[in-house]
């Protein structure tokens, strides 16, 4: 394929996004308010934007109610074990460099479980994008406190409140290497479109993390309706590009920082192996 | 003085209008469009779609600006704007 399909009119309402999403699947799981839908459909218009030819990306998932987004894109695209998004994304990066490979999961598939794959891939400069729905929690699952819970916040495994500290993801990406660290909330909907229309176009491993409610297991034993944590999102974050990653904590009494934290340029983990071990082997 | 900052080419801005076009049984009722919408122009329906939710419905259909703001904010994929013909 060189040239994506144009839509062809049709009788049926059809979304602009229709081509790129396996409507025989529609309407998905995720429950109402659920922001995942909100991400993903912003990932999908970002593809879009690229005018990239659709059969040059590819998505990779885990397991968690994000990480089902693989299953609803209409490209091919990996639906892998829990944690192991990116160890699959690097494998497919390493065979077939002309991919943009975009991994699309969860907090908990990529910080606890998959945490150590996250780090490595960023410290090699791994070229592929790395998008993280952080619904601070594990939502599939029942809700059970993850890496990025908040302090204090109830979960079914917290019931008392959480007596950890959470990670500060855009610190974590900046301080493992990463090349573009960005974050934004499912209600900056727009920046989020352009962030990750930045990012694929980004030469080296890129990560956004997108803020998103999930109303049914987080909100619901935290108080918050899913319009309360759009209003959160509203009221309570700060537009800061550059900003220092080192205070991007979630604390939302304080003020949650959004914006693009890291873009920088260094040479990606093909270009070192090139020059390292190709050359090395004609020796 | 009430008027003294408006712009001075306000008369010559043209203002995009646009088709607000849902697609009722693809929508789970969360409401993102109707609060969110600039011009405050959607609303819950009375009637239910396939599912059991009402689906939002256009209360001043000639004052959307074609912005697509619910369009990229619907998690579900249900509603879009586009042009209106002249
Ligand atoms: C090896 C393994 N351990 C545990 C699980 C159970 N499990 C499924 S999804 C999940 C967590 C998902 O959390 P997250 O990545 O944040 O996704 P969300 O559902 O919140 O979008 C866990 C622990 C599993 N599927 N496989
Ligand atoms: S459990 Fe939470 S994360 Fe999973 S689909 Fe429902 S609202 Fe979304
Ligand atoms: S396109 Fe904009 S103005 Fe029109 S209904 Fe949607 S959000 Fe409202
Ligand atoms: S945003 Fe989408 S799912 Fe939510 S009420 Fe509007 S049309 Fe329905
Ligand atoms: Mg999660």
């Amino acid at each position: 394929m060189t040239k994506n399909p144009k839509q062809i009119g049709s009788k049926q309402p059809s979304h602009p996004l229709d081509d790129l999403i396996r409507t025989d699947r529609i309407p998905h799981i995720w429950c109402p308010g659920c922001g995942i839908g909100t991400v993903f459909s912003s990932c999908l218009t970002a593809i879009k934007a690229t005018e990239i030819p659709y059969n040059e990306f590819t998505m990779v998932s885990g397991i968690g109610c994000s990480a089902r987004g693989a299953g609803y894109i209409k490209l091919d695209s990996f639906h892998t074990t829990h944690g192991r998004a990116i160890p699959f994304a690097s494998g497919i990066k390493m065979a077939k460099p002309d991919l943009n490979v975009i991994v699309f999961s969860g907090d908990g598939d990529l910080f606890a479980i998959g945490g150590n794959h996250f780090i490595h891939a960023a410290r090699r400069n791994m070229d592929i994008t790395v998008i993280c729905v952080n619904n601070l929690n594990y939502g599939m699952t029942g809700g059970q406190v993850a890496a990025t819970t908040p302090s204090r916040a109830k979960t079914t495994t917290t019931p008392f409140g959480n007596p950890d500290s959470p990670f500060n993801l855009p610190l974590l990406a900046y301080a493992s290497g990463a090349s573009y660290v960005a974050r934004w909330t499912i209600l900056h909907v727009r920046d989020l479109t352009n962030a990750i229309n930045e990012a694929i176009r980004k030469k080296g491993f890129s990560f956004i993390e997108v803020l998103a409610p999930c109303p049914i297991n987080y909100g619901r034993r935290n108080k918050e309706k899913s319009l309360d944590t759009m209003k959160l999102y509203q009221e309570k974050t700060i537009i800061k590009n550059g900003a220092d990653p080192g205070r991007a904590d979630i604390d939302f009494e304080r003020g949650v920082i959004l914006g693009t934290f890291v873009d920088t340029d260094r040479s990606t983990c093909d270009d070192m192996y090139e020059v390292t071990c190709r050359q090395c082997s004609e020796d | 003085m009430a008027f003294w900052r408006q712009p001075l080419d306000t008369q010559e801005i043209q203002i995009t209008k646009g088709v607000v076009n849902i697609i009722e049984d693809r929508c789970k009722g969360c409401g993102y469009c109707i609060e969110f919408c600039p011009m405050h122009i959607l609303a819950f329906s009375d009637h239910f779609n396939k599912k059991g939710y009402h689906p939002p419905q256009t209360t001043k259909p000639d004052e959307c600006v074609n912005c697509h703001y619910c369009e990229i904010i619907c998690p579900e994929f249900a509603i879009y704007s586009t042009e209106a013909p002249l």
